[in-house]
């Protein structure tokens, strides 16, 4: 069996990714997206000490975060599409007043 | 002589890391969200190596046929394929001095959790004899609906409330 420690590098790797693409992206959309490898990369993370210890905790904690990641993509997404009525654009860098 | 786990773990690793950077690298949206099923496929694959054929299942379902179908939708009604390129006038924490900094943070965390992660000596994976009481569907059912019952249903709560919350901020403001 591969060791612990490939599954948390590979996890690391894929949380650094979506982090980048936080920072770097100037769409609304392909940030939510960023932050859902995020959340899968910690879904990977929680598997795989779960499995390291013999545990179904993990696969219990990733299936409480795909909920609320559905949750969040839900709310965000409806976020973006009353922001889009605003201002017909998805940059972040159109959103920095609180109030118009 | 690399073992079929082996073999199966760098491609699947190979395959989630790829999708990933197309997530990112490339602005359209539509092709973005494609990656990301194909990334979300690939750690479906990580969790069948890892005895975890429940949350395999759910990740493609959930994850793959549900909430990117929503990111889907989205695109689609908004209609913006291509995202603007960077106004050349922003400074701070938005111009491309900011960007670097990000882009050069993303790296440092990257190399330190490798660093630390490297440097751990974790032997191998508990005795294969647990791969059944750990890939039971049965015992996952039973911990979630006794122990963790509460959690269950504060989740229905919130995904109620989302559903909700959800419809009130997307409707059409009269």
């Amino acid at each position: 069996m591969v060791p612990l420690n490939y599954y948390l590098i590979l996890s690391g790797v894929l949380f650094s990714i979506g982090t980048a693409g936080v920072f770097l992206r100037r769409n609304l959309i392909t940030v939510l997206l960023s932050i859902e490898i995020m959340l899968n990369a910690v879904n990977l993370t929680f598997v795989a000490v779960g499995r390291y210890l013999g545990s179904v905790d993990g696969q219990i904690i990733t299936f409480f975060v795909m909920t609320v990641a559905a949750a969040e993509a839900a709310v965000g997404l409806a976020l973006v599409i009353a922001l889009f009525r605003h201002r017909e654009t998805l940059s972040p860098d159109a959103y920095t007043s609180l109030k118009w | 002589m690399v073992s079929m786990d082996t073999l199966a773990f760098y491609v699947f690793a190979a395959i989630a890391v790829i999708a990933s950077l197309g997530v990112i690298g490339q602005g359209n949206p539509m092709h973005s969200i494609m990656l990301l099923i194909g990334s979300f496929g690939a750690l479906a694959g990580l969790y069948i190596l890892l005895d975890a054929p429940f949350t395999a299942v759910t990740q493609i379902i959930v994850y793959a046929g549900a909430i990117m179908v929503l990111f889907l939708f989205v695109v689609m009604l908004l209609n913006v394929p291509r995202e603007e390129p960077a106004p050349v006038t922003a400074g701070g924490l938005l111009g491309p001095a900011g960007f670097k900094l990000g882009a050069g943070l993303s790296v440092l965390l990257a190399i330190e959790v490798i660093w630390g992660l490297s440097r751990l000596g974790i032997a191998g994976f508990a005795q294969d004899a647990d791969a059944a009481t750990v890939s039971s569907v049965a015992r996952i059912g039973n911990e979630l609906f006794t122990q963790h019952a509460f959690a269950f249903e504060a989740t229905s709560i919130l995904i109620l409330v989302a559903m909700v919350g959800a419809v009130v901020l997307a409707r059409r403001e009269h």
